[in-house]
């Protein structure tokens, strides 16, 4: 058992750590401002190689693992880009994970290639308005025609839609009513963003104002045969196959705002002199701030195990679920404890941690709520009968 | 032509350094490294005289305890072909780098030596000279710009009066002044061919060389922490105040 990062993850940790010092703390300021897609950060990203960490060395990638790039989404969140920065590059990781297994020879050379170059941008179209957290009650439908697949219906929350030429998205392609098992019947594809028949609303929201999500009216998008991605009606199968490793990553995410958060904290409270002596030196002050530090590195353990055990191509569920859990909600324990070691100042944008606090409710909330992974760690670690 | 560059694995630079509480040095301990960022841009110029083709072979050496091969791995992924590490426990000073440096030298026949003109932690701005005196070569320190024709080399290099363009005879000693180049990042694939490149570890005595120190440092101590400034209010007071306090004037 080895408890530090390898001399290799250290190396990458320091070398995206120098890479994102070009990205400052002003930079990130600018963008929640003005909410403009960091455009130059994607292309820095791209231009170094990063997009493809965990990619296939053939297509373009590096052919590193889960591990490697979660080391490298926590160390894009800790320097001060936070979500803005790790969703901005989010998809490229390990979003098109379900081409790698599922797609043809061709598909992958089509498709991957693009991507990791950072000249495709792509969008991953699951959630809708009246389906939730229950996947398989997914309404939208893509139907044959005989010649292509013609796709209908809405999706909500749908990241960097504005921004996106390509789109994964998940459809209904056999009814409900005439599937065996409700998890059967939706089918993936990987096609383009075609704006003439989907219709892309930005959705005003919290934090990250500069990575947008959206509304997405799909009426009558055309879907040729080659873009999908596996057998017809095995398209859970195919991103189910990606979600564990999707929750390391936001994990890593939510451990590296953490950081972020509690390092400027806990320069304030060295700093900050209040009744003559640092605010720090009290332990009103200093408490909250250790039990985070604490939090932060067993949230931190969590993801490296889990990521250890998917790389190993071990079971990893349980442990995938818990490092999410573990690491959304220490990374907002962080936040909140970094605005109010602040006092006053940590209400204000320009000490930043207020930004940290409103992008950190993201991985909390998506791509799973902590509700449901409790749900699943009561039912498959602890045998707990299923409650819903 | 092959080229030789030193690297050197300091106190990041955006560290803020504390002493030693026994007052033996600085901190070091669970401190962030880095290379020392006048040697990254030894390390760059050398890469860019490879590609242009005029370089052979860059061949980068670290001298110190055996994580000064992290930067030896910087330097691989910026670039160079192969690493050099010259492992010691000793605190090494310029007369013994240098000592090392030519003793590599004699091995590796370089057209050109590169090194950074200072290590940021203890701003000696000594090796290179000392290393061109040992060797017998011509040297040209502080560059801000750097040539190869033929067999010659035109250094530019920035002095109080302006600038200054040297022309030396090859093989060379050339030090980096911060206007030289801006060193790229490197990349996830340059990082990953960097895993494939050769280091070779050497000890001191292999070369011939003791490293021990001839220098003794005495003490290491903060700086006099600053005075906040003071508001006065009029020219008089001012002048008092320099005069009667400050004794300045
Ligand atoms: C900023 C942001 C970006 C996003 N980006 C994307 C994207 O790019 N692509 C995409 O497809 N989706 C995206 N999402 C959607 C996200 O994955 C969903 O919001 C999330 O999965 C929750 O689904 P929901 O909003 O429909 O909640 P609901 O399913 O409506 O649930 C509401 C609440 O009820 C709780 N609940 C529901 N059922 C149960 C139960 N059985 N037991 C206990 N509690 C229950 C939930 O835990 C939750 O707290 C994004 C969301 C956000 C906020």
């Amino acid at each position: 058992m080895e408890f530090s990062l390898t001399p290799d993850l250290e190396q990458l940790r320091a070398a995206i750590l120098t890479l994102c010092e070009r990205f400052d703390d002003a930079y990130w300021l600018a963008r929640d401002r003005d909410g403009v897609f960091p455009h130059d950060f994607h292309a820095a990203m791209a231009a170094g190689g990063w997009l493809g960490i965990a990619m296939p060395e053939p297509y373009g990638g590096a052919g590193l693992g889960i591990m490697a790039a979660a080391v490298m989404m926590q160390a894009v969140a800790e320097s001060g880009a936070a979500m803005t920065g790790a969703s901005a590059i989010h998809m490229n990781i390990f979003g098109l994970n379900p081409v790698v297994v599922f797609g043809s020879e061709d598909q992958k050379r089509r498709m991957l290639p693009p991507l990791i170059a950072g000249r495709d941008k792509a969008c991953f179209a699951v959630t809708e308005p009246d389906a939730g957290l229950n996947t398989t009650e997914l309404k939208t439908r893509a139907v044959w025609d005989g010649a292509q697949y013609v796709v209908t219906g809405t999706k909500i929350w749908i990241s960097t839609a504005q921004v996106a030429n390509k789109m994964l998205l998940l459809a209904r392609t056999t009814p409900l009513d005439q599937v065996r098992r409700k998890t059967d019947g939706l089918s993936l594809f990987y096609t383009d963003l075609d704006r003439a028949t989907v219709e892309i609303r930005e959705i005003p929201k919290m934090g990250r104002h500069a990575v947008d999500s959206n509304m997405l009216f799909i009426e009558g998008l055309r879907i040729p045969m080659e873009d999908r991605i596996g057998a017809e009606g095995d398209g859970f199968r195919c991103i189910l196959h990606g979600m564990n490793p999707e929750r390391i990553l936001i994990a890593a995410e939510a451990v590296g705002i953490g950081r972020a958060a509690l390092a400027r904290a806990a320069r304030y409270a060295r700093e900050r002199i209040v009744f003559g002596r640092p605010i720090g030196q009290n332990q009103g002050i200093a408490h909250p701030l250790a039990k985070s530090w604490a939090e932060l590195a067993a949230a931190e353990l969590m993801v490296l195990k889990a990521a250890a055990l998917y790389d190993a191509g071990r079971e990893c569920g349980a442990e995938a679920n818990a490092a999410k859990y573990l690491a959304g909600e220490a990374g907002f324990h962080a936040c909140e404890a970094a605005v109010m070691t602040h006092g006053g100042m940590g209400y204000a944008k320009e000490y930043h941690v207020e930004r940290y606090l409103r992008e950190v409710m993201i991985p909390r909330i998506a791509p799973v709520s902590p509700q449901m992974i409790l749900n699943f760690i009561a039912e498959r670690a602890l045998g707990l009968p299923k409650s819903y | 032509m092959k080229l030789l560059i030193s690297v050197k694995r300091v106190v990041d630079y955006n560290v803020k350094v504390r002493v030693k509480a026994d007052g033996t040095g600085v901190e070091t301990n669970g401190v962030k490294m880095s290379m020392n960022p006048f040697d990254e841009i030894a390390v760059e110029e050398a890469v860019r005289l490879k590609e242009k083709g005029v370089a052979s072979e860059v061949v980068a050496v670290s001298m110190g305890p055996p994580a000064c091969s992290e930067t030896l791995r910087t330097a691989l992924a910026m670039g160079a072909d192969r690493g050099i590490l010259v492992e010691t426990e000793v605190a090494l000073q310029p007369l013994a780098v240098a000592k090392l440096l030519r003793a590599l030298a004699e091995r590796e026949q370089p057209g050109m030596i590169i090194l950074g003109k200072q290590a940021i932690d203890d701003d000696m701005n000594a090796t290179g000279q000392m290393l061109a005196a040992l060797l017998g070569w011509p040297q040209a320190t502080f560059a801000s710009k750097l040539a190869i024709e033929g067999e010659r080399a035109m250094v530019t290099r920035e002095v109080d009066g302006g600038l200054e363009t040297l022309e030396l005879r090859l093989p060379a000693i050339v030090t980096t002044d911060l206007r030289l180049n801006e060193p790229r990042y490197a990349s996830l694939p340059n990082i990953m061919k960097a895993r494939k490149k050769p280091i070779e570890t050497i000890a001191p005595a292999a070369l011939g060389v003791d490293p021990a120190p001839r220098l003794e440092i005495v003490k290491v101590a903060e700086p006099p922490k600053r005075q906040g400034g003071r508001k006065v209010a009029s020219v008089a007071e001012l002048v008092e105040k320099l005069t009667q306090e400050a004794k300045v004037i």
